[in-house]
């Protein structure tokens, strides 16, 4: 692969996880249980779908192939998308989506940490800019995961079941693939072995605040990152993709 | 979003007039005469602060309520730029209902009063969004009529004698005025764009022309409670003031477009320099007033939902803190 060609789809990569998670958390507006939480909700989803578009922009530069941004976020078939299982997870009630985020947004931290020192300098511009946002946004999911944690006898055993059925969308993150080893090669790119002993030891710390036991280990799905989905996900694009499928090559 | 003209008069409440003295009104009404602001630790009349609670919660409640059409189509946005405009305006609006309750509290109501007032039915929020947006071209539409309706009727509450309103609606109306225009550019693509983004437009339109009309309240001739909301500078034109303006500035905007207003009767009179349109059908508004329009029942029952679902989150977290509250005393 040549270095322009890894750094598009690495980008492409980033940029989809951040759509669809972005994607997800859309679909929350109107429907969160506080307006205090209504707000951070839009905040953040706004957060993610301008970190995608920064991504994805970035790509289709390295691409060269004169694609934009709408380009890779509405008009790819669904195995184009290289995103986590975890960020297509439907939202559940709100112990899902709160487990949901904080188990991504603890990856994506010490992720992006790594990618501020890589040494291609588009992806390490649009990684320190997006830190800044993703350490608030974990922040806020750490609280909120120990609140439900360590509130009611009913918030703890909901939260709990949501830890133990998202907590099988983990293992992905830390499985490198090609792209992965040739990022860390020619772009001293994230060791994933590494930020997998920091996510542990993070993790076990908040859950340990929120009374919550560390999930056994398990087995583990995977396949996002090869474009394989779970069913969710056609859905999401579909809806997505929608204007843009329905009448082609217009402006909008 | 806006409030809306709806004046209706608060219902119930102790009547306080006996305990308000003729001097104590005179004064009032002398400091509201010199444009001084009234705060709210000051003196009031209980129908003042009556009223106020009753508009200011309103207008929260359409914020609130206003995210749903719109959130409607966050999901299904064409385009990542018009995603991220529609989403920060939805954050926006949450924002300003978060503004408006506390604006309204300072009165002496708590939120969670409004919000059950909200969820019973039992308080109003503008009509409009109890209407469908069924097209992306409503996004459009909302941002161009209704929110320019809502500028309308809220620049003249930026200088409302209640302080903490007043101050709230300068805020407010400026990140309104960026929402109209976002509104008009997108609906300038549409009708730029392939004939069918076009007839999309034109529809949108149809549809929202006399709602965003409606907007304004009821004919000056039937809005009884005017006068006094007048008399104490809590609003400053008449709703048919407010809504000729409206017409006035709108339908140049429409010919801009291209498009057609779905007023056959519709004509400007050279002589007023204003122009004259067809009755508005009152019936439809009062009846979507009152609960019978194409969506109230969708609108309540999904901010009931998310409510009842929030039950056990809301109630978690206050025994996370009374958890933390009494280990730090007990430290």
């Amino acid at each position: 692969m040549s270095s322009d060609a890894t750094l598009a789809s690495y980008a492409s990569r980033l940029g989809d996880n951040a759509l669809i998670l972005g994607q997800r958390m859309i679909e929350l507006v109107a429907a969160s249980p506080e307006l205090e939480e209504e707000l951070a909700n839009a905040n953040f989803s706004l957060d993610y779908i301008g970190q995608a578009r920064m991504y994805y922009t970035y790509a289709g530069e390295r691409e060269g192939a004169g694609r934009d941004e709408d380009d890779f976020a509405f008009l790819r078939p669904e195995h184009d998308y290289k995103n986590l299982l975890l960020v297509e997870q439907p939202n559940g009630h709100y112990g899902d989506s709160t487990v949901r985020q904080f188990l991504f947004e603890s990856w994506y931290v010490l992720l992006l940490e790594a990618l501020t020192r890589c040494s291609d300098e588009g992806i390490s511009i649009i990684a320190a800019r997006a830190i800044k946002e993703v350490r608030y946004h974990l922040r806020h999911s750490s609280q909120w995961l120990v609140r439900l944690g360590d509130g009611t006898e009913e918030s703890h055993a909901r939260v709990k079941a949501s830890l133990d059925d998202l907590w099988r969308y983990t293992g992905e993150m830390f499985a490198p693939d090609d792209l992965d080893d040739e990022m860390r090669a020619v772009f001293n790119g994230p060791h994933l072995e590494v930020i997998e002993t920091q996510w542990r030891e993070n993790v076990a710390a908040v859950l340990a605040e929120a009374t919550l036991d560390m999930p056994d280990d398990q087995w583990m799905a995977s396949g996002g990152k090869q474009g394989q989905h779970s069913e969710h996900m056609g859905f999401l694009l579909a809806e997505m993709q929608h204007l843009q499928r329905a009448y082609p090559g217009a402006t909008w | 979003m806006y409030t809306q003209g709806l004046d209706q008069a608060g219902k119930g409440g102790p009547d306080t007039r006996e305990a308000e003295s003729r001097a104590q009104l005179d004064a009032f009404q002398a400091r509201i005469d010199a444009e001084e602001k009234i705060e709210a630790k000051d003196w009031m009349p209980e129908a003042y602060r009556r009223t106020l609670i009753r508009q200011i919660s309103q207008h929260a409640h359409s914020e609130i309520i206003g995210m749903q059409p719109e959130g409607n189509w966050l999901t299904r946005a064409p385009t990542m730029k018009r995603k991220a405009i529609l989403l920060a305006k939805v954050q926006d609006e949450a924002g300003h209902g978060l503004y408006l309750y506390s604006a309204a509290e300072t009165l002496g109501v708590s939120r969670d009063e409004m919000v059950g007032d909200l969820l019973s039915g039992k308080a109003k929020y503008s009509s409009i969004f109890n209407y469908p947006t069924l097209t992306w071209a409503d996004i459009g539409a909302i941002g161009w009529l209704v929110d320019g309706a809502a500028i309308m009727n809220q620049i003249p509450l930026c200088r409302c004698s209640y302080g903490p309103y007043s101050r709230a609606m300068i805020r407010v109306c400026k990140e309104e005025s960026f929402h109209q225009r976002q509104g008009y550019e997108l609906m300038l693509t549409l009708c730029r764009g392939t004939d069918e983004q076009k007839a999309m437009a034109q529809d949108a339109l149809n549809r929202f022309w006399w709602p965003a009309l409606m907007m304004f309240g009821p004919n000056d001739a039937a809005s009884s409670h005017s006068a006094q909301s007048m008399a104490w500078k809590i609003k400053r034109f008449s709703n048919d003031e407010l809504r000729q303006k409206f017409i006035d500035v709108t339908v140049p905007q429409a010919e801009f477009l291209g498009l057609s207003v779905p007023d056959a009767a519709l004509w400007f009179n050279e002589n007023t320099e204003h122009y004259e349109h067809s009755d508005i059908d009152w019936q439809e508004f009062f009846d979507v007033i009152s609960g019978n329009g194409p969506c109230n029942r969708q609108r309540l029952a999904k901010r009931r939902k998310a409510h009842d679902d929030g039950a056990w989150v809301r109630e978690a977290a206050r025994a996370y803190a009374d958890k933390k509250a009494a280990a730090e005393a007990a430290a």
